[in-house]
């Protein structure tokens, strides 16, 4: 499945600047993969040590917050836009 | 920086969770570990008698906040030094011995957002910003309009569009743009985070996002002012809202910062966090053994804590189970009794949040997890009148009559 992925400001050094890029893969666990391969280095900064997502980062699959869904193992369909995102203090 | 900026005793901006440290500046979150960043300092002398002579407002603690020597001279708000009520008659209803009510309903736009915009205000003078910006549950967005209108910024907000009436035109008075979000507060914020990246965020500052080092370090200042009011000592307990988390954490640093600096005995102290049952992420957590939080979608009457995906849970999990505390929630129509409560016996009409409170405190006293003989302070953050429809079926005039006597003496003959 082809996705696009938006890239928080202070992750795109390893973009090259770049806000959005292309992803690939049927769940979310797949598509940081194929991020961490094109732009290696890019998944640690997602994940901690034993592979969970980081407790200060959002990651959404369109609009929902996929911990509210399988968390990695959440499908990624053809099209959908992935966003990583600091959490924010309130409120 | 190219620009000169002046934060006074900050000296860097340093991560909670793996303590990288960075130059002062706009940024918020790790590049290394997504953590939060804070401010971190170099204290000179502090005593008790310098702050004694500063103003009647947060600026006397401005040699232990990210802001420059000369900020009370500055256009803003001066918020803060608000009341501190001795709650003899609610204390004796609840059989406590010593209770306090910290009131800040009492700030210029009548809830404690505006210690917090106050600071953030001068860090967007000091990086040359033109727009204040924040996601909000509506007290900040007030508090921002109004900071932003006194400081001459810009202003644009964004809160969920099915806020209170009152905070919703509080909220836009001020002259700056208000923009609902057809969406919850969690959903703001995740707009706000994209927009900060986004060129039409450019020269925005965003309060709660990219000064939010800053803008949270406005909390340490209740902690200052319950220390010195109540004669330079912390209390034993003290029962704090949580939306975010965030305020509750810098009570905390608040706390051990006087300790640290010898302007107060060193102590032990008990912080007790208090959420709505309709959006208690936090309470389920520390209920259930776990140190992360798992989001929800809120459904509550206590908007202002209506948080579902709060930044700082964890923290206020670490805090409570350092201290001794709890984290424990309650369902509206206790929320309800107790805004009722507190206005009955001390005379102060809270919002919804400041109903959260007492109504957990009175929780934890019948769970026997907050001891009723040791000195107890409990927030107010802030203004009933914000959220009157909470209590507005409930209080309602005794009876509607014609001006006569003899009027009066039938409604109310026995």
């Amino acid at each position: 499945m082809s996705v696009s992925v938006r890239i928080p400001t202070i992750l795109r050094t390893y973009t090259g600047g770049a806000a959005e890029v292309a992803g690939e893969g049927g769940t979310l666990r797949e598509v940081l993969s194929k991020l961490d391969a094109d732009y290696p280095g890019i998944g640690a900064r997602i994940l901690d040590e034993s592979g969970k997502i980081r407790r200060f980062v959002n990651v959404y699959v369109g609009e929902e917050d996929v911990r509210f869904s399988d968390g990695l193992d959440t499908s990624t369909p053809d099209g959908a836009q992935i966003s990583v995102i600091p959490a924010v203090a309130g409120g | 920086m190219a620009l000169s900026t002046d934060f006074g005793p900050a000296t860097a901006l340093s991560c909670r969770e793996c303590g990288t440290r960075y130059e002062i500046g706009p940024n918020f979150a790790c590049i290394e570990c997504f953590g939060p960043l804070e401010v971190a300092y170099e204290f000179g002398d502090v005593t008790r008698a310098d702050i004694e002579s500063g103003p009647t407002n947060i600026w006397r603690y401005r040699s232990l906040l990210p802001v420059p020597v000369d900020v009370s001279t500055k256009p803003n708000m001066q918020p803060g030094w608000t009341k501190l009520v001795k709650a003899d008659n609610l204390a004796g209803e609840l059989g406590m011995r010593a209770l306090y009510v910290k009131d800040d309903s009492g700030n210029p736009t009548h809830s404690f957002k505006d210690r917090v915009v106050a600071i953030a205000v001068e860090a967007a003078r000091n990086f040359g910003f033109h727009t204040l910006s924040c996601s909000s549950t509506g007290n900040l967005a007030g508090a921002v309009g109004a900071a932003a209108a006194r400081a001459g910024l810009d202003s644009c907000v964004f809160v969920p569009a099915n806020l209170e009436e009152a905070k919703i035109v509080v909220a836009s008075v001020y002259g700056g743009r208000l923009v609902g979000i057809d969406g919850t507060y969690d959903e703001v914020n995740r707009f706000c985070s994209e927009l900060i990246g986004d060129s039409l965020g450019e020269k925005w500052g965003f309060v709660n996002v990219n000064l939010r080092p800053y803008y949270a370090e406005g909390s340490k200042t209740l902690a200052y002012e319950i220390a010195e009011q109540l004669g330079w000592r912390i209390p034993d307990q003290i029962v704090i809202p949580v939306a975010s988390g965030s305020q509750l954490t810098k009570i905390d640093k608040g706390f051990k910062e006087l300790i640290r600096l010898g302007l107060v005995e060193p102590k032990e102290y008990r912080i007790f966090a208090a959420q709505a049952e309709g959006c208690s992420p936090v309470s389920t957590a520390y209920k259930a053994g776990h140190d992360v939080v798992q989001p929800v979608k809120p459904d509550t009457i206590a908007k202002s804590l209506a948080i579902g995906n709060p930044a700082d849970g964890p923290y206020v999990l670490d805090i409570a189970r350092r201290t001794g505390g709890a984290v424990e929630d309650v369902t509206d129509p206790e929320i309800v009794a107790a805004i009722r409560l507190l206005a009955r016996t001390e005379g102060v009409f809270a919002e919804t949040a400041g109903g959260v409170v007492l109504g957990v405190t009175r929780k934890l006293l019948e769970n026997g997890k907050l001891d009723p003989d040791a000195e107890t302070v409990i927030l107010n953050t802030g203004e009933g009148l914000k959220t009157l429809d909470a209590v507005s079926a409930e209080a309602r005039p005794a009876a509607v009559i014609r001006p006569s006597l003899d009027a009066f003496r039938t409604a109310f003959a026995n």
